[in-house]
């Protein structure tokens, strides 16, 4: 009996900081400011600006998904199939980045992009012309890209390494080509890393405001940005928590993917 | 036998893992070097220089920013640590229905997005009448990090043996003798990369401090962010190098020392990893 008296701290704080907090969100997105029930701020995501900021932060992190999972596989395999082990030196290199703060990630794009950044001033000395680099979507993408990448790398690799060899050389022994054990082998049973990489990636990547602030400017809203904006700039909470609310939508949708697909925690960062 | 074709096929993913790699390290070099160069422009190298890095010591801002960062990373990840170990004991001992539903609300915070976690919590503290400052900061940080202590120190537990603890009640220890000198050595390990873990995640954080910090209170990130916004100054390449510097060492250190026995690409793995089976 004492032993679950150990637990109280935690449910104290966990109801206090977690679940009231919760229960505001939805409190906040389904009234207005008299506390008046209403879904005025859900439906305004329909509105042409709310819309046009959810279906760009879509599509980027859609394309910034895409093309993390395309750099990302072929590199899971190589590290894999040189067998370096779990504790290896080219393992940590890969990942380390991950550990870097993300704003500082994001700030060293910052500075090679800028108008007078470093690939700008690299270009005028060859006398090429200056290219409008930041402040576009490509740089928004690249930001997600370079930030989420290792968060892909990694539950495909440890999903690789579970792999067994034998089932490899089994399937080239009966004739498959490369091409074949890609497509029959490789893919289907590294579905759980996949897909838990994509979550990884496209979560973050859909809710961010730092990167499309740093790279994308004050031109391009994001939803994160919209949100972020209704709370420190703009004070419309109740329209910012029922936006939030949309947003958590995506999230419970892609954590039901995971759910589904990768029922043991295969594909976990383990 | 190496074949012509096996050693292309070699070359060629050599090539790509130097391509990854400089795609991951360049921007971080790149800001490296400017850190040490004696001209404001970003294309030019002005000769060596120290210059930023006193100038980042002498800015007062960025000390005390430093001076919270630390403060809140160690106090959070303490308190986180000692919270989290406790409940750990308790579910663990649970009975599966409660234990589900609590390992449920376990999992929210690392399921969510940042940003939602950092609003909800700025509602909160506003609807419970705390003024955003020090403290909020300090209590959101303690929310998001006792789970990840609370993963850590689980699967310890599950492989202690119940009877020893057992056994030591009847050869006479009360229970929290039996406790400390019997179940709490075979779970130190996890308690101790929970506590690593909690303190990473603190330095982190941006998002989340971002909405329950006041004004007039920075952390090294929120620092940052509001600088970067308004032109990016040198002596924010030193401190950026400096931190990179750091979390290298650090994590050389956990990962590669032979003796310490701690999971370190384990830990790597877990941070930011939003969703563990671990009942």
């Amino acid at each position: 009996m004492s032993k679950k008296l150990l637990s109280g701290p935690y449910l104290i704080w966990m109801v206090g900081f977690t679940v009231i907090p919760l229960i505001l969100i939805v409190y906040y997105g389904l009234t207005d400011k008299n506390g008046v029930f209403t879904l005025a701020n859900i439906i305004s995501i329909a509105s042409a600006e709310h819309s046009k900021a959810l279906w760009l932060s879509l599509g980027l992190s859609f394309v910034s998904t895409l093309v993390c999972l395309l750099l990302a596989y072929p590199l899971a395999m190589i590290l894999r199939k040189r067998n370096i082990g779990k504790g290896s030196f080219v393992v940590f290199i890969f990942i380390l980045p991950m550990w870097m703060n993300f704003l500082l990630r994001t700030l060293a794009w910052q500075t090679l992009l800028e108008r007078n950044g470093v690939i700008n001033g690299l270009l005028s000395a060859l006398h090429l012309p200056s290219q409008s680099l930041i402040n576009t979507p490509g740089a928004i993408v690249l930001g997600m890209v370079y930030n989420f990448l290792p968060f892909m790398v990694l539950p495909i690799y440890n999903v690789l390494c579970k792999i067994d060899d034998n089932t490899i050389n089994a399937a080239k022994d009966l004739g498959a080509n490369f091409w074949q054990t890609l497509f029959l082998i490789w893919l289907p049973l590294s579905v759980p890393g996949i897909i838990s990489g994509i979550t990884m990636v496209f979560v973050p990547a859909l809710t961010t405001f730092v990167i499309s602030n740093l790279l994308g400017g004050s031109k391009i809203l994001l939803i994160g940005n919209v949100i972020e904006q209704e709370f420190t700039k703009g004070s419309n909470w109740h329209l910012g928590s029922g936006l939030s609310l949309v947003l958590m939508v995506f999230i419970l949708a892609s954590m039901a993917l995971i759910a589904k697909y990768d029922k043991n925690g295969e594909g976990t960062a383990f | 036998m190496k074949t012509t074709k096996d050693r292309l096929k070699r070359i060629v993913e050599n090539f790509y893992l130097v391509l990854i790699m400089i795609f991951l390290y360049a921007p971080i070099a790149t800001l490296m070097v400017l850190s040490f160069s004696n001209s404001k422009s970003r294309t030019q190298w002005g000769g060596f220089t120290l210059r930023w890095y006193g100038e980042m010591f002498e800015s007062s801002t960025i000390m005390a920013a430093l001076q919270n960062t630390l403060i809140i990373a160690f106090a959070s990840a303490l308190i986180a640590t000692v919270i989290g170990t406790a409940a750990a004991i308790a579910i663990n001992s649970m009975k599966p229905l409660p234990k589900t539903v609590i390992m449920g609300i376990t999992n929210i915070p690392m399921l969510n997005a940042d940003i939602v976690t950092g609003i909800s919590l700025m509602l909160a503290f506003i609807a419970f009448g705390i003024s955003l400052g020090f403290e909020t900061i300090l209590i959101a940080h303690i929310t998001f990090n006792i789970p990840y202590v609370i993963l850590s120190v689980m699967p310890k537990l599950k492989q202690t043996n119940k009877s020893v603890y057992e056994a030591a009640m009847d050869l006479g220890a009360p229970p929290v003798q039996a406790f400390f000198k019997v179940v709490f050595p075979d779970i130190l390990p996890g308690v101790l990369s929970g506590f690593l873990l909690a303190f990473t995640m603190s330095l982190d954080d941006f998002i989340i401090t971002h909405f329950t910090k006041g004004a007039g209170i920075n952390t090294l990130s929120t620092l940052i962010y509001s600088e970067v916004r308004r032109g990016i100054k040198p002596s924010m390449y030193a401190l950026s190098t400096i931190i990179f510097v750091t979390v290298l060492i650090l994590l050389i250190i956990t990962n590669f020392a032979p003796h310490w026995k701690l999971p370190g690409i384990c830990l790597t793995g877990l941070k930011n990893h939003r969703r563990q089976e671990y009942l």
